[in-house]
C-alpha cells in the first residue's frame, strides 16, 4: 500500500526492508490506534444513518443558511484575530528588543489557561447592560434605559469573535514563535546579507517559512471556534454546533444532530485536503546544526512603547480582566475554599488530564514516526484523520464515544460472566477509563501537529548518520528524535494537558457516579444559575492551567537562551555529528 | 523519555486502581444509582433525608444533556436505577427511546394525580413549575396578565426573555400551539418577538435583573426563581432584583398558567431496582414533597402538602389543565417555529 501511494518525491528515511518485525509492528500500531482514534467518528456517522423524518427541509428552508454564513464568519473573523495578534506578537517577542520583552514572552501564553466557556461569562457579566461597566456610564451621563444610549451588544456575533479570538490567539503565538525562534539563522542572515530590511524580512523569509506552524496553530483555533457550544449559546450566536445541540434536544432528532455533525466533518476534511494539498511539496529542514543569536531589531522609543501596548492589549484582553473579574467575584466565597469537594475535583481534574496527556503523546509519538520513517500519503493522512476528532462538537463526540465504548463494556461484562461466571460491570465507563480515551479523541489533534511538526524540522541526516552506525529505527527514535524533540514533547503534553483539563461536555457525559472535575463543578453551580459560587473553581481552574502554561513558556524561553549565548548543540545532542 | 514511559506506567496503574475501586462502589449493596438532568445541589436534600430513613446510599451523576442516551448505549449492564428529570419533553423521550420500564405502586399512584403521571406508568410528576410574568413593581401597574397580551404592542420594547429554544421557552410555546392552533401561535410568537427588548439569552434570573437595572418591564420566568432570589444571603444583589418585580400568574381568569413538571422513571435494567422502587416512593411521599416546596420553591404534586410560606406569599394561582402528552407532542413544531420566525434573533424592527 505504502509503495504504490508512492513516495511524493520525498525520500524514505527507513532503509529496511519492508518485512522487518519492528516495522510491521509499527504499522500495525499506527492503524490499530488511529482507528481506535477515529471510532466514535464512524460511530457519530453511522448514528447519522437513517431517517430524521422531514428535518432537513426544515433546516435548509429555516435556520442551516444562517447557520452556514454565521459560522464561516466567525470562523474567519476568529481566523483573522488570531492570525494577527499570534503572528505579530510571536514576530515582536522573538525578533525584537523592547521594554518588558522578556517578561511578554511568558505571559502572551497566560489567556491558554482560560476555557472559552469562562471568558465569555466573564465579558458578558463584565459589558451586560446590568454590569458595572454599563452602569457606570448610566451613572455618569444620567441615562435611565437602554434606549438612551448607543452600546455595543456584547452577546453578539462580534462579541463571540472578540471573546474567542482573544483566547485563542495562543495557538498562533505559540507555534508561530517557536517556528520564529528555530528558524535558521542562516536563512535570516542571506537574506540580510541580500539586503533585505526588517519588513521584507519578515514577508519574504520569516513569514513563508513559519506558514507550516502558523496554518497548525490557526487551524486548532478554527476547530475550537467550530465545535464551541459554551460561548456561542452563551452570546446566542447560531453556529452549526448550536443547531446540532438544537436538533438533539429540542426536537429529539439524535439522528438529525448526527448527519449535521457528519456535514460539518466533512467540511473540516475538504480544508485539511485543501491545506495540505497547498503546501505539499514544501519542506524545511533544518539543515546546519549551528543555532547562532538571531538577528534582532532594537525598538527605540516610541516604536518600543508601541510594540508594548501590541504584546499588552491580548494579555490583558483574554487574561487579565476575566481573572479579576473571577477573582472579585470568588473573593467572597474564600470559605469555599476549604470544601473537600473542590480539592477532590482538583485531584481528579489532575489525574485524568495527567494520564490523558502521556496517552496523546504516546499515540502521536508513534502516528508521527511511522509517517517519518515512511512518508506517504497514506502516513499523512491517517495523520490527519486521528486529529479530527479536535473539530466534532465535544456532547456528540462524547455520545459518539459512548455507543462503542460501552458496547466494549458489555462485551467484557459477558465475557467475564462466561469465563469466570461474574459480571464486571462497565469497567471502561465506571472507571474514567472512557474519559481518558474521549480526552484523547478530543486533543489528539493538538499533541501530533506539534511532533509531527517537530520531526519535520530535523533533518533527516541525523536519521541516515544514525541508521548506518548501526541503531535500529526504535533506537534512533530514543537516542537522537527524542532528545533533540524535548522541548517540542514538552510543550504537547503541557499542552494537551491544559486543553483536557479544561474538557467540559465529554466530561460531563462520561463520567462516574460521584466523581467531580473542577470544569463539572463550575458547570454545576453555573447551571443552577449561581454564578457566584462557580467563579472559585474556574479560577482555580485558570490557576492550575496558569502552572504548565508558565513551564510551556520556560522551556522554550530556557532553549531561547541556549541560543542567546551562542551555545552550539543542547548537552543532550552531542551525539549527533553536527556538520 | 524514560522518565515518560514511568509518567505512562505509573498513571495505567493508578487508572486500574481507580477503576476496582469505582466498579465496586457502584455495584455494592444498599445502593441506589441515580442519573439526574437536575442539579445535585437541588437533589440533595432529598437524597440525604433518603439515607437518612432507609440507609440506602444514593450515587448520583448530574449532566444536562445526554443521559438518557447513556442508559440507551449503557444497555443491559448499566448502571442506572432511576433517571430523574426536568421537563415533559425529556420524561416522555425516554420513554419513547426505550430505556424506562413501567412502575406499578399503589403508593405512588395514591399520591401523584393522574393527569400528571404517564398513562402507561413509565414516568411520574414529581414537582409542578408554573411558567409566570414577572413584572416590574414602578413600571407595570395591572394586576393581572394573559400571555396572548404579551402580543399587545403595548409592551413593545419592553420585555425580555431566555432563548426561544430553552426547554422552558418550548414548553410555553407548545401549549400555546396545543391551546391555539399552530397558524394563531405562530402570528402570536411573532407579535412577542417584536415586543421584545431584546435578542432572548440569558437565563431567567438574568431576565429579572434586566428589569431591576431597567432594560425592561416584564418578562417570563419560572416561579421558584424568585425563593432563591429573595432568599439569597451569599449574593444580597439578589433580593435586591427580586424586590423590584412582582409575579403575575398569567391567564387566572381563563383556561390558566402554563405549568411543566420535574419528574422520575425507572431505568429498564436497574441493577438495585427494589432500592429503586424505595427511592421512587420515597420521592413521591408527603416528607419529600415537603422538601421540595421548603427548598427548592417548587409545588409539589401530592395535594394536600403544604407550599412554603414564601412560595404561598406570591399568590395562588390555576394551572392549565391541558395533559402534558398533548404538551410534549408539540415541542417538535414549537421548536421548529422558533427557528422559522427567527426568535432568537429579537426584535425584526
Amino acid at each position: 500500500m505504502t509503495s504504490r501511494h508512492g513516495h511524493s518525491g520525498s525520500p524514505r528515511y527507513g532503509t529496511a526492508s519492508p518485512s522487518s518485525r519492528g516495522e510491521r509492528l509499527l504499522a500495525f500500531g499506527t492503524y490499530f490506534l488511529t482507528g481506535l482514534v477515529i471510532m466514535p467518528v464512524f460511530a457519530i456517522v453511522i448514528m447519522a444513518i437513517g431517517s430524521s423524518g422531514n428535518l432537513w427541509p426544515h433546516l435548509i428552508s429555516t435556520i442551516l443558511p444562517r447557520a452556514i454564513a454565521t459560522t464561516f464568519q466567525l470562523m474567519v473573523g476568529v481566523g483573522l484575530i488570531v492570525f494577527v495578534v499570534g503572528v505579530s506578537t510571536a514576530w515582536l517577542v522573538t525578533m525584537c528588543r523592547f521594554p518588558g520583552r522578556r517578561w511578554f514572552d511568558l505571559a502572551l501564553l497566560l489567556p491558554f489557561a482560560v476555557p472559552t466557556y469562562i471568558i465569555a461569562f466573564s465579558y458578558v457579566e463584565l459589558l451586560d447592560y446590568t454590569g458595572p461597566f454599563q452602569s457606570l456610564i448610566r451613572d455618569v451621563f444620567g441615562f435611565k434605559t437602554s434606549r438612551d444610549y448607543w452600546f455595543p451588544e456584547i452577546r453578539s456575533l462580534g462579541g463571540a469573535m472578540f471573546v474567542m479570538g482573544f483566547v485563542l490567539y495562543p495557538y498562533v503565538y505559540l507555534s508561530a514563535r517557536a517556528s520564529f525562534l528555530i528558524q535558521s539563522a542562516c536563512a535570516l542572515d542571506v537574506s540580510r546579507t541580500l539586503g533585505a530590511g526588517p519588513f521584507r524580512l519578515f514577508w519574504k523569509v520569516a513569514l513563508p517559512l513559519a506558514r507550516p506552524a502558523i496554518v497548525v496553530g490557526v487551524t486548532l483555533a478554527l476547530m475550537e471556534c467550530l465545535n464551541d457550544i459554551g460561548a456561542v449559546s452563551f452570546f446566542g450566536v447560531q453556529t452549526l454546533t448550536f443547531s446540532v445541540y438544537d436538533t438533539w434536544l429540542n426536537r429529539s432528532n439524535l439522528t438529525g444532530a448526527a448527519q449535521i455533525a457528519t456535514i460539518m466533518l466533512v467540511f473540516v476534511l475538504v480544508l485539511m485536503f485543501i491545506e495540505y494539498y497547498g503546501r505539499r511539496k514544501q519542506r524545511f529542514h533544518q539543515s546546519t546544526g549551528t543555532y547562532r543569536a538571531l538577528p534582532s531589531y532594537e525598538l527605540k522609543g516610541m516604536r518600543g512603547w508601541a510594540a508594548v501596548v501590541v504584546c499588552a492589549l491580548p494579555i490583558v484582553l483574554g487574561f487579565v480582566l476575566p481573572a479579576l473579574l473571577l477573582l472579585s467575584r470568588a473573593s467572597r466565597r474564600v470559605e469555599d475554599l476549604f470544601e473537600p469537594a473542590l480539592w477532590a475535583a482538583a485531584g481528579n481534574t489532575l489525574w485524568l488530564a495527567g494520564v490523558a496527556a502521556a496517552v496523546s503523546i504516546a499515540i502521536s509519538l508513534t502516528l508521527a514516526y511511522r509517517r517519518r520513517l515512511f512518508p506517504s500519503n497514506v502516513t499523512t493522512f491517517l495523520g490527519r484523520v486521528a486529529s479530527i476528532g479536535y473539530a466534532v462538537p465535544g456532547t456528540i463526540l462524547a455520545v459518539g464515544i459512548l455507543f462503542p465504548v460501552a458496547a466494549l463494556d458489555n462485551l467484557i461484562s459477558e465475557s467475564a460472566k462466561a469465563l469466570f461466571g461474574f459480571g464486571t460491570g462497565l469497567l471502561l465507563i465506571g472507571s474514567g477509563t472512557a474519559l481518558i480515551y474521549a480526552y484523547v479523541v478530543r486533543f489528539l489533534a493538538m499533541s501530533y501537529g506539534q511532533i509531527d511538526g517537530g520531526f519535520g524540522k530535523i533533518t533527516p541526516h541525523y536519521d541516515m548518520a544514525s541508521r548506518s552506525l548501526g541503531h535500529s529505527a526504535w533506537g534512533t527514535l530514543g537516542r537522537v528524535h527524542m532528545p533533540l524533540m524535548k522541548p517540542v514533547i514538552l510543550s504537547a503534553t503541557l499542552l494537551s494537558f491544559v486543553e483536557c483539563m479544561k474538557e467540559l461536555p465529554a466530561t460531563l457525559l462520561l463520567r462516574p457516579f460521584n466523581f467531580e472535575t473542577l470544569a463539572t463543578t463550575v458547570y454545576n453551580a453555573a447551571s443552577r444559575e449561581a454564578f457566584e459560587d462557580a467563579a472559585l473553581p474556574a479560577l482555580c481552574i485558570v490557576l492550575v492551567g496558569i502552572i504548565p502554561v508558565i513551564m510551556l513558556a520556560k522551556t522554550s524561553a530556557d532553549t531561547f537562551r541556549e541560543k542567546r549565548g551562542n551555545k552550539r548543540i543542547p548537552k543532550t545532542t552531542r551525539m549527533v555529528p553536527a556538520e | 523519555m524514560k522518565s515518560l514511559l514511568k509518567g505512562i506506567g505509573l498513571a495505567a496503574a493508578g487508572c486500574a486502581l481507580g477503576t476496582s475501586a469505582m466498579v465496586a462502589s457502584a455495584q455494592a449493596e444498599g445502593e441506589v444509582n441515580v442519573y439526574s438532568y437536575r442539579q445535585p445541589e437541588l437533589i440533595q436534600p432529598l437524597m440525604e433525608a433518603f439515607t437518612e430513613k432507609t440507609g440506602v446510599k444514593a450515587n448520583v451523576v448530574f449532566a444536562k444533556k445526554g443521559l438518557a442516551e447513556r442508559i440507551q448505549a449503557e444497555g443491559k449492564n448499566s448502571p442506572a436505577d432511576v433517571l430523574l428529570s426536568v421537563d415533559i419533553g425529556r420524561l416522555q423521550g425516554a420513554k419513547d427511546l426505550g430505556i424506562t420500564q413501567p412502575v406499578i405502586s399503589d403508593v405512588i399512584n395514591n399520591n401523584i394525580p393522574v393527569n400528571l403521571r404517564d398513562a402507561d406508568n413509565h414516568w411520574f410528576g414529581l414537582t409542578t413549575r408554573a411558567r409566570v410574568i414577572y413584572a416590574s413593581k414602578d413600571r407595570v401597574t395591572q394586576d393581572s396578565i394573559t400571555y396572548e397580551e404579551l402580543a399587545d404592542p403595548k409592551w413593545r420594547g419592553r420585555i425580555c426573555t431566555r432563548s426561544g429554544q430553552h426547554d422552558y421557552s418550548i414548553g410555553l410555546f407548545a401549549s400555546m400551539i396545543a391551546n391555539k392552533g399552530e397558524a394563531e401561535a405562530q402570528k402570536w410568537l411573532e407579535a412577542v418577538r417584536d415586543n421584545l427588548a431584546r435578542k432572548p439569552t440569558g437565563n431567567d434570573r438574568a431576565q429579572v435583573k434586566s428589569i431591576f437595572a431597567g432594560e425592561c418591564d416584564i418578562s417570563l420566568g419560572n416561579t421558584y426563581y424568585m425563593g432563591k432570589m429573595q432568599t439569597n444571603t451569599k449574593d444580597p444583589e439578589q433580593k435586591d432584583w427580586a424586590a423590584s418585580v412582582r409575579i403575575l400568574f398569567p391567564n387566572t381568569e381563563d383556561r390558566g398558567t402554563h405549568v411543566n413538571i420535574t419528574g422520575m422513571v425507572l431505568a429498564k435494567n436497574a441493577p438495585n431496582k427494589d432500592n429503586a422502587l424505595t427511592l421512587m416512593e420515597f420521592l413521591a411521599s408527603d416528607e419529600a414533597q415537603a422538601i421540595y416546596a421548603a427548598k427548592n420553591f417548587e409545588y409539589p404534586v401530592k395535594p394536600g402538602v403544604q407550599t412554603s410560606d414564601l412560595v404561598a406569599s406570591w399568590g395562588s394561582f390555576k394551572a392549565d389543565s391541558i395533559s402534558l402528552s398533548d404538551i410534549a407532542a408539540n415541542r417538535t413544531k414549537a421548536s421548529e417555529m422558533v427557528d422559522l420566525i427567527g426568535f432568537d434573533n429579537g426584535p425584526s424592527s
